[in-house]
């Protein structure tokens, strides 16, 4: 779908700016914002250019640089951290073999840190696209990559 | 009306979807069907019950029977043994556990089926949210249709929430009634209500389960709320990553409006209002009220500078109320059944019941509702039953991340905001996060820490800059270069974050901080006794 198809479903009013860049992100082949996405929400509500990338640039779901065809979040909430989540983060950096906030060589995986996901009863957990994982260890980790691996 | 014999009710939420309960809900239903039971059995979708980490859970009702961690295979056999035969399918019966033999009551002393009083969650996981007649057969809007029917005022509204005593759910325990006031003195045509579902403090999911086990909870409330205050429009702000209940809590405001219960005239009545769901974008700051206004307007989510509070200039610089989710859940209850009786539970100063999340290293992590003064050691050994694997209790982390680190020696205080605060910690989101022996308190402050470093919206300096230093202080500790003196900064730094930043961000810092140095010092080993070389200490001289 063009982009001005689906902007048409908003009031032209400001405080849709972050319903738009989230349609905006999911309809982008690589999950983020480009340069043009943001340049079209700024035309369709007459607002500044720098004043959209300011509210992008905010947000931790926005991302204004290509990313994987999956973004793994992992939660580094105290409860998460409590039950190990640093050994899961230590394993899917080691899988990936990225840091945080990187892609991996493949361009299938995008890690990420995310706050609480509030599903703190299964601790440690992660999010992958929108799907929440818990009770992880690290093979756990190693099956669920695998799986999204062979699944593309 | 079809009466069912029988219900099986299917708690889904995300766990439950990954964990394969529509597979499950399909099996039940293709074993309904197989077995000509359409008629007498039900198979109903509901929010989930509290308990997590247990898989798909079903619940067979009447009987009141929990099964945990159901695969797709143990449906024959519960359909087979439970719902035909009519005895607990014993074999995979796991949440009954050691009352098996004792009249199969799943309502047992310890763990999260022990008996509640439950309120505001009263219809959690027992209805279909996305059956709008069966939630109003279940009490649903009856406060609304009391409101219409008996010509109830605004202000006798507002007057019966200041006697009921009911105080803010999000963290700082402001009296709601006296908040609604404020905002209905305002003089102004247009007023807006909105709703904190940006639930973003760690170890908490309270919200999310109202917001997915009973929206039109929400939507009532809502409806009431504007009324009071003199609102016809409202707003859900909920973040960003909750998308079964954006979902869920979209349907329960389309079936509302098609019912007539929400819109123009409702119920015939002259009351107006209109309800319209935001969704966040990933920033903690947004449950801030001021912040969460910005962001609403598509800006920023930076705090607005208090005064003006959101009752004189709030969304589009009008008069606006902010409450929280569970604050907005307990209203329908007092309208409906009085003021007098919601003041009867709880204690006298915090009425009520509160919905806590047991954390960590306990045998039943999870969430109950119970009356507010629950002392901390009945929740968490009755309902949490007690630290798993049989080991020492060192503290618990109570309020979220900006909460207090709670010593064994305050295990038995009752849990409402005035003895908290009594005992120099809050109540806050009322996570509770239990830590055995072997957890090390300098790495959850330093969980705590990085939480705020990076989560801080970086507006005002105090904020920015005192997360900042004190990350970087307690990774000195963490490296074992700590010096002694940097511990008294900490406290110091965070002080100067009470009473100089902006919003309850950088100001609630000084509860984890403090608490964790003081209650724990022992766990912060200094290298070096030598006056710190900090920048605060150069100063200084």
């Amino acid at each position: 779908m063009m982009r001005k198809d689906f902007f048409e479903r908003y009031p032209k009013s400001g405080d849709n700016l972050i319903g738009i860049l989230h349609d905006l992100q999911d309809r982008n082949e690589w999950n983020f914002l480009s340069k043009e996405d943001l340049q079209a929400a700024a035309d369709y509500l007459e607002l500044p250019y720098s004043f959209v990338h300011g509210v992008a640039t905010f947000y931790t779901m926005f991302s204004l640089k290509p990313r994987g065809r999956h973004i793994i979040r992992v939660c580094q909430s105290p409860p998460c951290q409590l039950m190990g989540a640093t050994t899961v983060s230590n394993e899917l950096k080691k899988l990936l073999d990225v840091d945080f906030g990187q892609t991996s060589a493949d361009q299938m995986f995008t890690l990420e840190i995310t706050s609480c996901l509030g599903v703190c009863g299964v601790a440690p957990a992660m999010m992958v696209d929108g799907d929440v994982y818990g009770n992880l260890t690290p093979q756990r980790v190693e099956e669920i990559i695998s799986e999204k691996r062979r699944q593309s | 009306m079809n009466l069912f014999r029988m219900h099986i009710l299917v708690p889904v939420d995300e766990e439950a979807i990954q964990a394969g309960v529509f597979d499950v809900k399909r099996e039940l239903e293709n074993e309904i069907q197989r077995r000509g039971m359409a008629g007498e059995v039900k198979a109903l979708e509901t929010g989930t019950v509290g308990a997590v980490g247990k898989g798909v859970v079903l619940i067979v009702y009447p009987d009141n029977i929990y099964y945990y961690n159901v695969r797709r295979e143990d449906v024959a056999v519960i359909m087979e043994e439970h719902v035909v035969k009519g005895r607990v399918a014993k074999s995979i019966a796991h949440a009954v556990g050691d009352d098996l033999e004792h009249g199969h009551k799943a309502f047992h002393q310890v763990g999260l089926t022990r008996k509640q009083p439950r309120i505001i969650l009263d219809k959690c996981c027992m209805v279909d949210s996305y059956d709008i007649e069966e939630v109003i057969s279940y009490g649903g809007y009856q406060a609304l249709e009391k409101i219409v029917s008996e010509k109830i005022t605004p202000q006798q509204i507002i007057d019966e929430i200041k006697k009921s005593g009911l105080r803010g759910r999000g963290g700082a325990g402001f009296p709601t009634g006296l908040k609604w006031s404020f905002t209905a003195q305002t003089p102004g045509d247009v007023k807006y209500v909105i709703c904190n579902a940006d639930e973003g403090e760690p170890g908490t999911f309270k919200d999310r389960l109202i917001l997915e086990g009973d929206p039109h909870k929400l939507v009532e409330a809502m409806i009431i709320t504007g009324y009071a205050v003199g609102a016809r429009k409202g707003y859900i702000y909920i973040r960003g990553e909750y998308e079964l209940s954006i979902e869920r809590t979209q349907r329960a405001i389309d079936d509302a409006m098609a019912q007539g219960l929400l819109g123009d005239k409702i119920l015939g009545s002259d009351i107006t209002f209109h309800l319209e769901i935001k969704k966040g974008a990933g920033a903690y700051v947004c449950g801030e009220e001021t912040a969460l206004i910005e962001s609403l307007e598509g800006d920023r989510g930076n705090p607005r500078v208090k005064p003006p509070y959101p009752a004189a200039q709030g969304l589009w610089q009008k008069p606006t109320l902010v409450n929280n989710v569970e604050t907005l859940a307990n209203v329908p209850h007092i309208i409906f059944k009085g003021a007098e009786w919601y003041a009867s539970l709880g204690t006298k100063k915090c009425p009520g019941t509160k919905v806590f999340t047991i954390l960590g290293h306990v045998e039943y992590p999870g969430l109950i509702e119970v009356e507010m003064g629950t002392p901390l050691r009945e929740i968490i050994y009755s309902y949490g039953g007690g630290v798993k694997d049989g080991k020492r209790f060192k503290a618990a982390l109570v309020g979220g991340a900006a909460g207090v680190f709670l010593p064994d020696r305050l295990l038995d205080v009752p849990m409402d905001f005035e003895s908290l605060k009594e005992n120099a910690a809050v109540l806050g989101s009322g996570a509770i996060l239990v830590m055995n022996e072997d957890a090390s308190i300098l790495e959850m402050l330093h969980s705590v820490l990085e939480f705020f470093a990076h989560e801080s919206c970086g507006q005002c300096s105090p904020c920015r800059i005192g997360t900042r230093q004190l990350l970087n202080m307690i990774e000195d500790f963490r490296k074992g270069e700590g010096v002694e003196s940097q511990l008294d900064a900490m406290i110091r730094i965070s002080e100067t974050m009470l009473n100089t930043s902006l919003c309850p961000l950088g100001q609630s810092l000084i509860m984890p901080v403090k608490s964790a140095l003081e209650n724990f010092r022992e766990e912060f080993p200094a290298k070096y006794k030598t006056k710190s070389e900090s920048v605060i200490d150069r100063r200084k001289k």
